[in-house]
């Protein structure tokens, strides 16, 4: 049993009369505030003192986990690591104390870096123009969706172009953003080799389909084969296809998706390029977009004038509109763009770096671990705990919980839905040879585990701040915020 | 970019040697060979960190930030001190570097402090269940519209035009996609009618108003809340959270919704992001709210911990049917909020509130310009310059006062109207300075 003591609520550590607070008092005149409009009771917010919540958000920070505590091999999510130069430079005066309502001639240098990298990321994808407002990857899909439903509305055929495919692997956000952009989806399946299955696409694939969304590498880490008939398949049918930019991080500089035959692409600023992702954002998800679609982009659009300043282009009357305030999380571009500027065309070696580590990493488990699809992967790949379910009744979620104890943090689970009991495996480019050995020694040390002492695993983790929790009871209980107590008696 | 990775050499021929293929080219084997990008990408050259970061500093020096002039710019986001003990919270790298917490022994000072946010913003919203934040003040309101299409089964919205019209614009563009029709209701002499507003609420699933509202005007919230609810729409709030020390909570005067811009609770400026929206609302919609819910359960050993809950609203599980497609959300920045509010507490709260109002007051006194509206403010004051507003700010910059926000932008016949912002940064000598500018521009 582990030693945490347990960190009280920083309501429980409140004390009436305590602040930490410290603002100037000016002589001001009084201002008259309507009866009926004037709070009748204070909100009940945390009294500390400086010193004390410093320490709560210490022992918070204690208990948790970042890619600086250790290996983070979260499927999907590209967790690596994150310069620091990047949060100094985003924290500059010019940048971080810059009013969004600036006229745009005294904000010319934060025009330009939004427009360089506007310029890097259609480079990048392989696209002709790009809108950096979106706030985060599934924004960015719900905006590719919409420019979707904005060029077939222009072309009348948005009555007729209802259906949306999206392959059984998918991201959950993919068939949630089709719904909120008011399409249906059109599922489509799997083949043997883990590519999206042909025949099944060309019996689904018509004149009401309107686009496909696709995550190339997919998430089983597999790069799309017939990806060229695919293309020819949704453009012969009049359709647009979507990338879905997740896990560009296997082929930045190796495979363009404009190349591919996408016209519409979301960036995940967050995963390929570094930004910190906060313990749940904030991310940033631009979109890219073939010539024929750059009408549609969200409002406004940074442009660079004939005389190499910068401006804001309001006048879009085919835009889809604004899809988030300002111009987008400018903060998180400063930290893309700076990263970007790191690696310029050697971001193809970040990608094969990528790469390598996940197929060596695969070719040092598969024999412990089923592969339900026997190829090299791209920059992910997914292993699944089915013999051990069978033969030990040990599960995904307990190889997750037990690689706690060995300082790791788990891969991904229970994802994608097409493999039973996944274990989906990202390691990243910025881990060395040493991590990755640790890795395969706890994962092979586990499955002999689960044999001589399933236990162990079933009881993992064994030294955090708490073990299992019960996240039926929570439902139940359905706690959501503190409930203070009466006031205690002076 | 050598310093970022770390296999050598010798690393990658003993990795190559035990996948099996001879060369880092074998691995991309897969990709056909017409998709292939055979040249280099058209980037610059790679910049060590010294360069990079002259670069950076350069761009950022040709932007006017709010320590090199005297801003009363506002209009949404605000210029509030940033403490320092907020900063460094969220630079702490368990914080920054860490993913959604989707494993809670690994995650429970994420999910704690999420569990703080949520409480934080129900006391301040009078609600009973908040969400962990979404990405701002604008897309909460396309939320906030989401969950009443489904709770009421109407398909129209009415929004005061005296809302924000950065969300306004969100709400429209994502209205088609949910099939929602959005009517806006006039305001009349810088405030929501309230009789107007329950004839537009008529039919509609939300009724959203602003308080203070755009124009910085206190709207007569509890009126507009009960027409909307009269008219059987769900009244939502959208609210300045740094104005709840002093302003009633939407919750307590009947809104079944509050949501706002988290920006001024310790964020900084940053061109307009990243911040945080937050969304609140009364325990019977908990089911219809979008974005993550963190709740308290126990481990096998009594403990007290936390986790992510009612995942069965969330896409991951429920794909088309979720409530939302959201999941990175704005979970540092709120924390930032967070920090920030408990660093005010409920008296720095109110003091903060006092201090605005008081501020905007002696702007209204020194400026001695007509007030564009009767109604009384919290922190924005609209004016009429009886000139182009443009053109005033213009010559006032070159007098290094950035004096506000030209309304004629958005609202017709506002072209001589400037909406003037202060927070506890100005000071009465700044506002003595831009009366003088003022005074000096309009002379």
């Amino acid at each position: 049993m582990s030693n945490w003591r347990e960190e009280p609520l920083i309501f429980e550590k409140s004390r009436p009369g305590r602040s930490a607070s410290s603002l100037p008092r000016y002589e001001l005149p009084r201002a008259e505030l309507p009866a009926a409009l004037a709070r009748a009771e204070a909100p009940r917010l945390p009294e500390l003192a400086e010193p004390d919540l410093a320490r709560h958000f210490s022992a918070l920070a204690e208990r948790n986990f970042g890619v600086d505590s250790g290996f983070y091999p979260l499927g999907s999510c590209t967790m690596k690591y994150n310069p620091r130069l990047n949060e100094r430079l985003a924290a500059l005066p010019g940048f971080a104390d810059l009013h969004p309502h600036q006229s745009p001639e005294d904000a010319q240098g934060a025009l330009e870096l939004c427009f360089r990298l506007q310029e890097a990321l259609a480079e990048i994808a392989g696209l002709d123009a790009v809108s950096l407002q979106p706030a985060a990857g599934a924004q960015g899909e719900l905006t590719g969706l919409m420019l979707v439903r904005a060029y077939f509305q222009d072309r009348g055929e948005l009555e007729t172009r209802r259906k949306v495919v999206v392959p059984d692997t998918a991201h959950g956000t993919n068939p949630a953003s089709v719904t909120m952009a008011g399409f249906e989806l059109q599922p489509v399946k799997t083949d043997a080799r883990g590519n999206l299955d042909l025949d099944d696409l060309r019996r689904v694939v018509g004149s009401d389909t309107a686009a496909l969304m696709l995550t190339n590498p997919s998430t089983l880490g597999l790069f799309e084969e017939g990806i060229t008939e695919v293309a020819r398949i949704f453009h012969e049918a009049g359709a647009l296809l979507y990338y879905d930019g997740a896990n560009l991080n296997a082929v930045c500089g190796i495979s363009r998706p404009g190349d591919m035959g996408f016209d519409i692409v979301h960036f995940n600023l967050h995963k390929t390029f570094s930004t910190p992702h906060g313990g749940g954002g904030p991310g940033a998800g631009p979109v890219a977009v073939r010539r024929e679609l750059e009408p549609f982009l969200p409002a406004p659009a940074i442009v660079r004038r004939d005389d190499g300043t910068f401006a804001l282009d309001s006048e879009r009357p085919k835009s889809v509109g604004r899809v988030r305030g300002f111009l987008g999380p400018f903060g998180v571009f400063v930290k893309a763009y700076a990263f970007i500027r790191v690696y310029g065309p050697a971001l193809k070696e970040m990608s094969e770096a990528a790469v390598l580590n996940a197929n060596y990493l695969l070719a040092r488990l598969k024999d412990v671990y089923e592969l339900r699809y026997d190829r090299l992967c791209m920059h992910e790949f997914v292993l699944s705990a089915c013999k051990l379910k069978r033969e030990q009744g040990i599960s995904a979620l307990d190889v997750a919980k037990r690689l706690m104890d060995y300082g790791i943090h788990p891969p991904t689970i229970y994802f994608p839905l097409v493999v039973p009991e996944a274990l989906m495996i990202e390691p990243t480019e910025t881990e060395s040879l040493e991590t990755l050995d640790a890795f395969v020694e706890a994962m092979r040390r586990i499955a002999a585990e689960a044999a001589e002492s399933p236990e162990l695993l079933r009881e993992a983790p064994h030294d955090r701040p708490v073990e299992r929790l019960d996240e039926v009871g929570a439902v139940k209980r359905a706690i959501v915020r503190y409930e203070f107590g009466e006031p205690e008696p002076d | 970019m050598g310093g970022y990775l770390a296999l050598t050499e010798a690393d990658k021929e003993a990795m190559l040697k035990a996948v099996g293929v001879s060369s880092v080219e074998g691995l991309f084997a897969d990709i056909p060979e017409q998709v292939r990008l055979r040249r280099e990408l058209a980037l610059p050259a790679p910049a060590s960190e010294v360069e990079v970061e002259r670069e950076l500093t350069e761009l950022a020096g040709r932007n006017v930030h709010t320590g090199r002039e005297l801003s009363f710019l506002g209009a949404g986001v605000y210029d509030h001190y940033v403490p320092a003990i907020v900063d460094a919270v969220i630079s702490r790298p368990e914080f920054l570097t860490a993913y959604t917490p989707y494993q809670p022994e690994l995650s429970q000072g994420v999910l704690q402090a999420i569990f703080e946010y949520q409480t934080v913003i129900c006391e301040l919203t009078g609600m009973e269940v908040a969400n962990a934040s979404g990405y701002d003040g604008a897309t909460v309101a396309a939320d906030a519209c989401f969950m009443a299409a489904h709770a009421t089964g109407r398909r129209k919205i009415a929004i005061a035009e005296a809302v924000n019209p950065q969300v306004r614009q969100v709400v429209k563009t994502y209205a088609p996609g949910f099939g929602l029709e959005v009517v806006e209701v006039p305001h009349a002499g810088g405030v929501t009618d309230p009789g107007r507003f329950r004839v537009e609420a008529e039919g509609a699933a939300a009724a959203i108003f602003q308080q203070p509202n755009f124009f910085g005007c206190l709207e007569p919230a509890p009126d507009l809340a009960r027409a909307a609810s009269d008219a059987g729409a769900l009244a939502v709030a959208h609210v300045d959270p740094l104005s709840l020390g002093v302003l009633e909570a939407p919750g307590n005067y009947g809104c079944q919704i509050a949501i706002g811009e988290g920006q001024a609770a310790g964020n900084h400026l940053s061109f307009g992001g990243p911040h945080f929206g937050f969304l609140a609302a009364k325990k019977e919609l908990i089911r219809r709210m979008p974005g993550r819910i963190v709740g308290e359960t126990t481990d096998r050993r009594g403990r007290r911990g936390f986790v992510l809950t009612f995942q069965t609203r969330e896409q991951h599980i429920r794909r088309e049917k979720a409530t939302s497609n959201i999941t990175t959300n704005q979970s540092l920045c709120a924390l930032a909020g967070l920090v920030y509010l408990s660093w005010l507490g409920p008296k720095g709260l109110r003091e903060l509130g006092e201090t605005c109002m008081g501020l905007s007051e002696l702007v209204k006194k020194k400026l001695g310009l007509p007030p564009a509206f009767a109604a009384p403010g919290f922190k924005e004051i609209a004016v009429r310059l009886g000139r182009p507003a443009e053109e005033v700010v213009r010559e006032a910059k070159k007098r290094g006062v950035n004096p506000g926000y030209p309304l004629g932008r958005d609202y017709a016949g506002m072209e001589d109207v400037l909406l003037v912002a202060v927070t506890e940064k100005r000071s009465p000598a700044d506002i003595e300075r831009l009366s003088e500018v003022l005074g000096e521009v309009l002379a």
